[in-house]
C-alpha cells in the first residue's frame, strides 16, 4: 500500500493549562476526501490550524510527503502544498474575483514593468476564467467584486483559489455551515470535482449527511483525541454520531 | 435580473461614479455666473497653485485611508520638514553654494518625512496603537518640534534660486509646484491601479486578516504605506518652501483635514478597501476651487471651511445611499 501523503502521530497542543489536543493520530492518502468530525471543543479547528501553520504544535510528529514538517507560518504550509479554505473564506470583498484568486501570488508583467511591480491583469483574468470553467462554477465575470457574490459563489472562489495552485492537500473548514440548501449542493459538487482532480481534501463539518455523501473516510475527534478512523462506505450516520457523542468508543 | 433592471443599475453606477464631477461643475458654474472672471486662465492658475499642496498630501494619505487607517500628522510633517530643510539650506549655502544646498535640503526633508512615516508605522504595527491615536500624537510632537527648531521664528534669507524655481510658470499658466502635484497624482494613480503594491493596499483595507493569511507581509506593507504618506507630506512641505521662500513651522497648519476631506469627497471610504485617484483629484479640485472662487467673490475664506464641511457630509451620505441601493439591486 502506498505511503500516506500526510501522517500525524501523537500531535499535542495546549494553551496554558488548557489541553486543546492531547493525542491526534491521523492519516490522509493521495486523492482521498477525509471527513474530520467531532463535537464543539473536540479539537478540529486547532488541529487544522496546526496543519496549516497558523499554530505550532507542542508535541508529536507530522510527516508530509515523507518529510518531517513543522510549519512556522501559513506561508510555509502553503509552500509545502497545504491550502486552507477558512470558515470566513479569507477573501477581500472589495477586490474582483481574479485579484482574490491571485492575492499574494500575482502574475507580473514581463520585462522592466514586471520588475517595477506592475501586475499582468489580463493574464490573471484569462487564467482565472480557465480555472473556473474547469470547476464548472457559474459566475458572470471574473471582474465581479467578491462582495457582490452569493455565499455559495464565494465558497466556489475560495475553493477554486485553494486548488488552483496545483496543491496536494486542501483543508476546508465548515464550508457549508452558513449556506442554504442550493448553495451547499454547489459546494459538495465542487468537492467531488476536486476529488476528480486527484487532490486530497480534509473536510470539516458538523453536517454529518454532507460528510457521509462526499468523503471516503471519516476521522472522529473527541476532547482533543483521535477516537476512530472509519471507512465511509462501511459505517452509518448513527454510528458516526455515536462516536462523536461518546456513546460508542 | 431583467435587462431593464441591469441597464438601470449600470446607469446608476455610472451616475454614482461621476456625480462628484457634476458637483464640481455645478460649483464652478455658480462661481462663473456670479463672477465671470472665474472663467479665465489666471483663475485656474491660482486654483492649481493652491491645489498642489492639498493634492500631494491627499495622494499620500489616500493610500493610508484605503488600508483603513488615517494619518493626522501630514500637516505637521510639512511644517517640521519645511523648517528643517530651510535651516539646512541656510547653513550649507556658504559652504556648498545655492544649488547643492537646495538639493541637500530637499533630500533632508524627504528623508525626515520617510523616517516619520516609519515611526508612525512602528507605533501602529508593533506597539499596536490605533492609527488615529498614533498619528495624533505624532502631529502634536512635530508641531512642537517645528517651533523648537526655529525658536518660533520663520526661517528667512533663503537663496533666490528657490523662488526662481518655485515661481516658474510653464506657458505662463502651470507653476512648478502644480506640475509636481500632477506628476505625483499620475504616477501614484498608476501605482495604485496597476501594481502589486496597489493591490495589496486595497486588499489590506478590504480584509486585513485574509491578506495576512495568503502570506503577504502586511506589517512590511503598512510600513511602506505610512512611509509613502509622510514622504509625500514632506514633498508638499517643499512645494510651500519653493513657493514662499521661507521655512515656517506654520506651513501645513489646518491642511491635514482638507487632504483627508479631498479623499473622502472623491469616494475613498474611511472604512478602507476602496478609492480612486481620479476621485481624489476631483476632491482636491473642489476644495481648492472653493478657496479661490470665494476669494474672487470677495467672500471671507472662512466660508470655505463651512462649504467644505457641508460637501463632506453630502459626499459621504450620498455614498452610503448608493451602497445601500446597490445592495438592494
Amino acid at each position: 500500500m502506498a505511503e500516506p501523503i500526510l501522517k500525524a502521530t501523537g500531535v499535542r497542543k495546549h494553551f496554558g493549562s488548557v489541553v486543546a489536543l492531547s493525542s491526534i493520530d491521523f492519516e490522509l492518502n493521495a486523492g482521498e476526501v477525509m471527513g474530520l468530525v467531532g463535537d464543539n471543543g473536540a479539537g478540529k479547528s486547532t488541529f487544522i490550524k496546526v496543519l496549516s501553520g497558523v499554530l505550532r504544535r507542542d508535541g508529536g510528529d507530522i510527516i508530509l510527503k515523507g518529510q518531517h514538517v513543522d510549519f512556522k507560518s501559513p506561508k510555509e504550509a502553503m509552500d509545502a502544498g497545504i491550502e486552507t479554505v477558512y470558515q470566513d473564506l479569507a477573501l477581500a470583498p472589495h477586490l474582483p474575483i481574479y485579484s482574490n484568486m491571485f492575492l499574494g501570488r500575482e502574475i507580473m508583467k514581463k520585462g522592466i514593468l514586471g520588475k517595477m511591480g506592475v501586475v499582468d491583469k489580463s493574464a490573471m483574468r484569462d487564467e482565472v476564467g480557465e480555472r473556473l470553467s474547469k470547476m464548472k462554477t457559474r459566475l458572470n465575470s471574473v471582474n465581479q467584486l467578491v462582495g457582490t457574490l452569493s455565499g455559495g459563489q464565494r465558497q466556489a472562489v475560495a475553493i477554486t483559489r485553494a486548488i488552483g495552485w496545483g496543491k496536494e492537500i486542501v483543508i476546508m473548514d465548515e464550508p457549508t455551515a452558513a449556506l442554504g440548501v442550493k448553495e451547499s449542493r454547489q459546494v459538495l459538487d465542487l468537492i467531488m470535482d476536486i476529488k476528480g482532480h486527484g487532490i486530497s481534501v480534509i473536510f470539516i463539518s458538523h453536517t454529518i449527511p454532507h460528510v457521509m455523501e462526499v468523503t471516503d473516510k471519516i476521522h472522529v475527534l473527541r476532547l482533543g483525541e483521535s477516537v476512530v478512523h472509519l471507512n465511509t462506505k462501511d459505517t452509518t450516520y448513527e454510528e458516526v454520531v455515536q462516536y462523536i457523542t461518546g456513546s460508542k468508543s | 435580473m431583467t435587462n431593464e433592471i441591469k441597464q438601470k443599475s449600470k446607469f446608476n453606477k455610472m451616475l454614482g461614479e461621476f456625480w462628484i464631477v457634476f458637483v464640481f461643475l455645478a460649483i464652478y458654474l455658480i462661481f462663473v455666473i456670479m463672477e465671470p472672471l472665474c472663467f479665465s486662465l489666471p483663475f485656474w492658475s491660482s486654483t492649481f497653485n493652491y491645489m498642489s499642496e492639498v493634492l500631494i498630501l491627499a495622494v499620500g494619505v489616500m493610500f493610508v485611508v484605503i488600508t483603513g487607517g488615517i494619518d493626522l500628522s501630514i500637516g505637521p510633517v510639512e511644517g517640521c520638514v519645511n523648517v528643517l530643510a530651510a535651516l539646512a539650506i541656510k547653513a550649507l549655502v556658504p559652504l556648498l553654494g545655492p544649488a547643492l544646498s537646495i538639493i541637500i535640503g530637499v533630500i533632508v526633508a524627504l528623508a525626515t518625512g520617510a523616517l516619520i512615516g516609519a515611526i508612525n508605522a512602528f507605533v501602529i504595527t508593533k506597539m499596536k496603537l490605533a492609527p488615529f491615536i498614533a498619528t495624533l500624537g505624532m502631529s502634536v510632537i512635530l508641531t512642537g518640534l517645528g517651533y523648537v527648531f526655529c525658536n518660533g521664528l520663520e526661517v528667512v534669507g533663503l537663496p533666490n534660486e528657490i523662488s526662481t524655481v518655485g515661481t516658474y510658470q510653464l506657458f505662463n499658466f502651470l507653476g512648478t509646484t502644480t506640475l509636481v502635484a500632477f506628476l505625483v497624482c499620475l504616477v501614484f494613480g498608476l501605482i495604485l491601479r496597476n501594481t502589486r503594491f496597489g493591490v495589496h493596499t486595497y486588499a489590506y483595507g478590504s480584509n486585513a486578516e485574509s491578506t495576512t493569511r495568503v502570506g503577504i507581509n502586511t506589517t512590511g506593507h503598512l510600513f511602506r504605506v505610512y512611509i509613502l504618506c509622510s514622504t509625500l507630506a514632506a514633498l508638499a512641505g517643499m512645494t510651500l518652501m519653493f513657493r514662499f521662500k521661507t521655512g515656517s513651522p506654520l506651513a501645513g497648519a489646518n491642511v491635514t483635514l482638507y487632504a483627508i476631506a479631498a479623499c473622502v469627497i472623491g469616494g475613498t471610504s474611511v472604512m478602507g478597501g476602496t478609492g480612486k485617484m481620479t476621485g481624489t483629484l476631483i476632491g482636491s479640485l473642489i476644495i481648492s476651487i472653493l478657496v479661490t472662487g470665494l476669494v474672487m467673490l470677495g467672500v471671507q475664506t472662512y466660508w470655505q471651511q463651512v462649504a467644505t464641511g457641508i460637501i463632506i457630509i453630502i459626499a459621504v451620505y450620498s455614498d452610503q445611499l448608493r451602497r445601500r441601493r446597490d445592495e438592494t439591486v
